[in-house]
């Protein structure tokens, strides 16, 4: 018999990701390093923990190799205790066959045996691609506040970029009363953040009977949330003050990134009641060397600095060798920037070398190509030749020779 | 594969008074080095790195910031099923652990007790990567009863009975002179040894019988004509803390890159308990030249040749050269620190000053406000 959780959270994990290419080739995209020392699924892992939400269940399904083992125990984010924590839930093979998850409901749906063993009175739907610090336990407060089926976080967004997001129109009291899916002309504001709290017997049931449906995708956005509107369930918007971010793109996953340098931006890292936790590498302490100059910049344990690195964020163990620059990019752990190369607003994934005097990406005043100018990415694991020359907006997953 | 018939006994507070501004309110064992670690690091990490997962720690007072950073030893992983990590605090009264010799009698249960048939035995005020295998493997080569590890080197003035070794050709030890009168590079004996569990116990009982108590003078002087007794000469980084200048300088030996491949090897890496701190932060106008930092620091003022800890925040205008600076001491905007040794949650407020000297670099000790 396991203790009763009042509420348990479902984490979805299981997206390829793939608007984010090479980053994404080998892991998921929660798995997916961030901010100098993360990996994308620290945040909503430590949301939970901070919230005081004690059962968590991770749904993997694409490249899950990396992200189970990252979470492993679950003891970095205190989610090992003995009757709940952490679990990852793959898919399985059951007595009528075995199915991959086919949608974010029919996820959920296939482990309703993990959710009822906990008897909760509340499902906290959570993705594994947001970068955000908030309090589920207000929402959920605010959920039986409004003795609410379904609560559903949004923020604020700019009028011109509402068309981009799934907007719920409310009534006054915050009810809900229409959804729109990246309307044309949007009339408000509110963008759903993708995470959802549900009364779990309404959820269960809805879940049981979409599974039924013939023709559904077996999706929250497209299939659960406009049924239950439909039947005129209980639906509510809670309204988020704060940073959160969708990493899904290359360009946002770097924006997200150089916010942490923004000290105007509110996403304190540092902040003591409000820890994100994550695996911690075991390294010494970084190093930077009486050449080094750097500013503006995160720098993890373990790195050695002898060159220039400038509005940056790098990883642990990062090498960067006399005479190289470093600026607004983003260096995966382990890497190596060998003596005279540049790397400009780029991103470079764990373990890749960037040869001598070599040149990646470019300042965007820089290119005169601005339509195709970009984001350079490199792969992992790359050896990146000296002098060889990556244009900006590049995605490379194979060695590049030496340039004479 | 785990388990290799070894064990470890680590010593966590002897000769804190050499460094006794430091140690003032912790062991030996607890002091902070290199930006995030402990001393009692070193010796766990060695241990470990070489298979060895049983160990007990000795510590005898003070030893409550020792115990708040072993917890259960999981960082070591040594948070086992099986054996792991014990701490020995003395049973009953202090007195038990009077010098090195009592000490070890009086956890003649916990040796009698285990299965493994040998002990390391090591301090934990010599800071080294050393691995323990090659030590043993060579003490099976020799058909050794006793190793122990020594170095090459001038002894340091303040080191506590220093026990000088001389050997014939094949490294056994053929003379063992205690405190003596040399100047110059000699072999003196590291406060590590090698030893066969049931040997070490009846060396203990013997001399507890007799009422001799020196454990070098009454076991390693006394005993090494008699037994196969053996150096092992330890080559890399491996200063000890005899006085605060040591601690000093041991710290910024760590900007020296050859130093740091020797401490931090990839291979046998340096564990320490964990905590979530983010990356380090520069901030514009930062300028940091030749330092050693950890995570957790905001920086936003200039400095140079120094040890940071986790959570330094540096603030704006402030330059800090040749200091060690322990964790989350927060110093203010204009402020001027040299050659200052700044223990942890220390607040240093703006436009202060703060000079030491290289032989004698000033300290400010554990949540002092400046």
């Amino acid at each position: 018999m396991y203790p009763k959780q009042e509420v348990v959270a479902m984490l979805l994990a299981g997206g390829q990701g793939s608007r984010l290419g090479v980053l994404t080739q080998k892991l998921a995209k929660p798995a997916v390093p961030f901010g100098g020392k993360y990996r994308i699924i620290d945040f909503p892992l430590s949301n939970c923990v901070n919230s005081g939400i004690e059962a968590v269940g991770v749904l993997t399904q694409y490249q899950p190799l990396v992200l189970n083992e990252y979470i492993g125990s679950g003891q970095p984010w205190d989610l090992d205790s003995m009757n709940s924590g952490v679990r990852v839930l793959s898919p399985y093979q059951q007595v009528k066959g075995a199915d991959w998850y086919s949608g974010t409901a029919n996820a959920i749906y296939q482990n309703i045996t993990y959710i009822d063993r906990y008897n909760p009175d509340y499902v906290v739907i959570l993705s594994g691609d947001h970068i955000y610090k908030m309090d589920y336990s207000k929402m959920i407060a605010a959920h039986k506040e409004n003795n609410a089926d379904c609560t559903i976080a949004v923020i604020d967004v700019p009028l011109a970029e509402a068309s981009r997001f799934g907007i719920m129109n409310t009534n006054p009291d915050g009810s809900i009363y229409e959804f729109e899916e990246k309307p044309a002309h949007p009339k408000s504001t509110n963008a759903s953040m993708g995470i959802y709290v549900f009364s779990w017997d309404k959820l269960r049931k809805y879940l049981i009977e979409d599974e039924e449906t013939e023709g559904s995708e077996h999706d929250f956005g497209k299939n659960i949330l406009p049924k239950m509107l439909e039947d005129g369930q209980r639906m509510f918007a809670y309204q988020f003050q704060g940073y959160w971010k969708d990493v899904g793109t290359i360009d946002s996953l770097w924006e997200s990134n150089m916010d942490l340098l923004d000290p105007n931006i509110p996403l304190d890292l540092n902040d003591e009641s409000w820890k994100i936790y994550s695996r911690n590498p075991v390294v010494p302490p970084h190093y930077i060397s009486s050449s080094a100059e750097v500013q503006n910049s995160l720098i993890a344990d373990g790195c050695d600095i002898s060159g220039s690195v400038d509005f940056s964020v790098l990883f642990n163990n990062v090498t960067v060798k006399q005479g190289a620059v470093v600026q607004d990019s983003i260096i995966m752990p382990g890497c190596v920037i060998e003596e005279g190369a540049v790397v400009q607003y780029a991103i470079v994934s764990e373990n890749t070398v960037i040869g001598k005097n070599a040149v990646i990406g470019a300042r965007p005043e820089d290119f005169e190509d601005k339509d195709n100018w970009g984001i350079a990415v490199i792969g992992d694991n790359l050896t990146i030749g000296a002098g060889a020359k990556v244009q900006p907006k590049a995605m490379i997953s194979e060695d590049i020779e030496e340039v004479e | 594969m785990r388990g290799n018939n070894i064990m470890g006994i680590i010593f966590s507070n002897l000769h804190e008074d050499l460094i006794s501004e430091i140690t003032d309110r912790r062991t030996m064992g607890a002091v902070p080095f290199g930006g995030r670690y402990r001393l009692i690091d070193f010796p766990l990490s060695n241990m470990v790195n070489s298979g060895i997962n049983k160990i007990g720690v000795l510590t005898k007072s003070n030893y409550q910031s020792l115990i708040d950073h072993l917890g259960t030893g999981k960082s070591w992983d040594l948070s086992r099923k099986h054996d792991g990590l014990f701490i020995l605090p003395p049973f009953f009264n202090t007195s038990e652990y009077s010098n090195r010799l009592t000490t070890l009698n009086s956890i003649m249960p916990f040796l009698k007790n285990s299965s493994e048939e040998y002990v390391v035995i090591s301090d934990c005020d010599t800071i080294c990567n050393i691995d323990y295998q090659d030590v043993c493997s060579k003490h099976l080569e020799n058909g050794a009863d006793i190793t122990l590890v020594y170095k090459r080197d001038q002894i340091p003035a303040k080191l506590h009975d220093p026990a000088v070794l001389s050997f014939d050709s094949r490294g056994k030890v053929i003379d063992v002179l205690i405190n003596p009168d040399i100047t110059g590079s000699c072999s003196f004996y590291m406060n590590m040894m090698l030893i066969k569990r049931e040997l070490l116990m009846d060396l203990i009982s013997k001399c507890i019988s007799k009422n001799t108590l020196n454990f070098k003078r009454d076991i390693i002087q006394a005993e090494y004509q008699k037994l196969n007794v053996y150096g092992y000469e330890f080559k890399g980084f491996a200063p000890i803390m005899t006085s605060m200048g040591d601690y000093f300088n041991a710290n910024m030996q760590l900007m020296k890159n050859e130093v740091r491949q020797d401490l931090f090897r990839g291979d046998r890496p340096i564990y320490t308990k964990v905590r979530d701190d983010m990356p380090t932060k520069y901030g514009l106008g930062s300028k940091v030249t030749n330092s050693l930092i950890a995570n957790g620091c905001i920086i936003e003022g200039e400095v140079e040749n120094c040890v940071l800890f986790k959570g330094v925040h540096i603030g704006k205008g402030t330059k800090v050269s040749n200091c060690v600076i322990m964790q989350d001491t927060k110093i203010g905007a204009k402020s001027n620190l040299s050659y200052v040794i700044v223990d942890k949650d220390v607040v240093i407020k703006d436009e202060r000053t703060l000079v030491g000297f290289l032989s004698y670099p000033v300290y400010i000790s554990k949540e002092s406000v400046v």
